[in-house]
């Protein structure tokens, strides 16, 4: 098996998968000849041509209306929003249209669209190159939301996203991209969505996280075992909706304990539905309240370096969390 | 349609009728463009240096900039500027030590106090619209702006810049038709140097010039060489002044070359034939402009050489200036998410 970066893991997934299924056609701001600004698509346009990546205009509502139009017949686009930043002028097109369009015609068209989009902060992006809006789309039902971190659970995520007949946010860490490295096995294989993945067992407390608050969750939880203290379980969500109820239940109830980790905006944001979740399915198992470290009430990270390190949760503040838990 | 060409326009638009603008004018326009230039190769430089952690650039548009500066008056106007318009700001009064605060996202930086990336320029007390990266958002605001200083009865102009790349987005087309059956005293000054950061212009529109936009509209829409300041000061001059009577909104595109890469994030090898680039240097705003005025014994090579040294005192100056300046403090963070 080959280890791969995450950003090559999406890269030869899209390859893989435009090889094999000529109904694929990617569409996007620079996803041409540049291959993209974080260049996920380079070298794509060579092999495919101009006919199946296109650039488009600087228009989003258009990459997404124009990507829900081809999904309904008969193609299946993967359009690219450049930063997920930037993804508002298209929230008509994906909340009312594409999350709607089966339901609304009760199951008489489908649309079989994935919209692929950088997401998250640490890169000196500021305020518009470094959000997590991940839960405006959590809360949507018709939608489904991945966040892959894991460079083989990216590509087997990607491979069910496009062959999934519902409309698929895949969001991706910019960070992550060239910083996560695995192994990625080849020969097509998929990752279901809808499932979390339990990356380190551990047995007094459960760490649910995903992106790139997963690693510093993993970082805390090493420190604290270090230090001898309580043994960590860490969970991957992958998929932000639909939820892995089971797999969150099954650690909660085994652990008593549980810390929500992301650098979103704390309120609101996808460790809010996964507290509310916990607290009505497990409460009898709870030894302590249900934690969440995540970003401050401030709009969005700023650009000056104590700002933006100032906001984003760490497994220093995490481990300060876990430490609180310990005590009940 | 091939890649577009500047120095295919303008002869038609270039101001043949008297520009009003004295020789000192001349001068002076030359000094800020110059300023801008220079100021711009410094944070280029400060970029390769690991000091400066993003740069995006305004080479290539100074003339541009600078033309339709000189026709507005900041102590009324607005300027709702995107983030090339580093000449035009530096003409509204921000300093190159503001600029060189913003670029090290260090506190005091009147922009955003080191929140926002260089570039997104912004400042109450000179009359400079707050920005942020969503391109083409705000040429609503500019609308906006204009439809209250109507409603104010006041002398006011909105001045808004964007990308040709811009307006491909839905608010461009909304805001130009707002402007136009209000007849709101604004400017749309469309910057097109044939680039959204990769993407040549013939995949970004099926039309060879952005003025024709205005059509669709009922406002007057003119291209002009945005490598010459006068001809653009003479363009922006009529709309201003259509705009102040009372007569509505004009759009004024502007043919200019991007001559760095999108920003420091970006490569521009990997999509522009570095060919291309040097065939366009010929047509260096700075660098023509300089060698009219000389030509014309408009500008003396003495003056030229002060001018110089003056600039680059400033430079040294802003550098130094917001090297020492201290970064915001943590607690800084959650400060101004309301105002009460
Ligand atoms: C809504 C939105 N989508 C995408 C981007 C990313 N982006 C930043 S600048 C740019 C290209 C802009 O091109 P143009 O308007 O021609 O301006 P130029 O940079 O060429 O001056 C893009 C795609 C953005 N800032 N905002
Ligand atoms: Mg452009």
């Amino acid at each position: 098996m080959a280890t791969k970066l995450l950003i090559d893991a999406i890269r030869d997934t899209l390859f893989a998968e435009m090889r094999a299924d000529d109904r694929i056609i990617v569409l996007g701001e620079d996803v041409g000849a540049r291959g993209g600004v974080f260049r996920v698509t380079a070298g794509m346009i060579d092999e495919f041509g101009e006919e199946r990546v296109i650039d488009t205009p600087l228009a989003e509502s258009s990459i997404v209306g124009v990507a829900i139009g081809a999904a309904v017949h008969g193609l299946l686009p993967i359009a690219e929003i450049q930063f997920l930043d930037f993804i508002h002028p298209a929230m008509d097109q994906i909340m009312n249209e594409a999350a709607k369009i089966r339901y609304r015609s009760a199951g008489d068209f489908g649309c079989p669209l994935v919209i692929r989009a950088p997401y998250g902060g640490g890169v000196h992006g500021a305020l518009y190159h470094s959000q997590s809006i991940e839960a405006i789309f959590t809360r949507e039902p018709g939608l489904k939301v991945v966040a892959p971190v894991n460079p083989a659970d990216a590509a087997g995520l990607l491979r069910s996203a496009i062959y999934d007949p519902d409309p698929v946010l895949f969001l991706e860490h910019k960070k992550a991209y060239r910083l996560i490295r695995d192994e990625v096995p080849e020969n097509g294989h998929t990752v279901p969505i809808g499932k979390a993945k339990v990356v380190k067992e551990g047995s007094d407390v459960t760490i649910i996280s995903y992106g790139m608050m997963l690693h510093e969750s993993l970082a805390a939880a090493e420190a604290l075992e270090a230090k001898g203290g309580s043994s960590v379980e860490v969970i991957d969500l992958r998929t932000l909706r639909p939820l892995d109820t089971e797999t969150i239940l099954a650690s909660v109830s085994k652990t008593g304990k549980v810390v929500i980790v992301y650098e979103a905006n704390k309120v609101g944001g996808v460790g809010a539905e996964v507290a509310a979740l916990i607290a009505e399915e497990a409460f009898p198992y709870l030894d302590g309240p249900v934690m969440r470290v995540a970003a401050p009430e401030v709009p969005a990270i700023p650009f000056s370096p104590p700002l933006e390190r100032a906001f984003l949760p760490n497994a220093e503040t995490i481990g300060a969390a876990l430490e609180r838990l310990a005590a009940f | 349609m091939t890649h577009h060409d500047p120095g295919g326009v303008g002869t038609e638009a270039r101001a043949t009728a008297p520009t009003g603008l004295s020789d000192a004018d001349l001068v002076r326009m030359y000094e800020f463009m110059a300023l801008a230039r220079a100021l711009d190769e410094r944070m280029w430089l400060l970029n390769r240096a690991g000091q400066a952690p993003f740069v995006i650039s305004c080479q290539g548009h100074e003339a541009a900039q600078i033309g339709a500066a000189f026709a507005l008056q900041p102590s009324k106007d607005v300027l709702v500027p995107y983030y090339r318009d580093l000449a035009m700001v530096l003409y509204f009064g921000v300093t190159p030590r503001d600029i060189m605060l913003s670029l090290l996202a260090r506190r005091g930086d009147p922009a955003s106090q080191g929140r926002q990336m260089p570039g997104h320029f912004g400042s109450r007390r000179h009359n400079i619209l707050t920005t942020s990266s969503p391109v083409a958002t705000q040429v609503l605001h500019a609308t906006g702006v204009a439809l209250a200083a109507k409603y104010r009865r006041e002398d006011t102009v909105a001045w808004t810049c964007v990308g040709e790349g811009g307006t491909s987005e839905g608010d461009f087309h909304e805001a130009l038709n707002f402007a136009s059956i209000h007849r709101l005293p604004v400017v749309f000054f469309v910057e097109n140097n044939g680039y959204a950061i990769s993407v040549p212009q013939r995949k970004q529109m099926a039309i060879e010039n952005v003025a024709a936009r205005a059509a669709g509209y009922n406002m007057p829409g003119v291209t002009v060489d945005g490598t010459d300041p006068v001809a653009v000061y003479a363009a922006a001059t009529e709309a201003v002044e259509r705009a102040r009577r009372g007569e509505g909104p004009s759009l004024i595109e502007a043919k200019v070359y991007r001559f760095t890469a999108h920003s420091s994030d970006d490569d521009d090898r990997t999509y522009r034939d570095p060919q291309e680039l040097e065939a366009q240097r010929v047509r260096d705003p700075v660098a023509r402009f300089r060698a009219t005025l000389l030509e014309q014994g408009v500008l003396s090579e003495e003056q030229d050489a002060a001018i110089r040294s003056r600039i680059t005192a400033q430079i040294n100056d802003a550098t130094e200036f917001a090297e020492q300046a201290p970064y915001p403090d943590p607690s800084e963070l959650t400060l101004h998410v309301y105002g009460s």
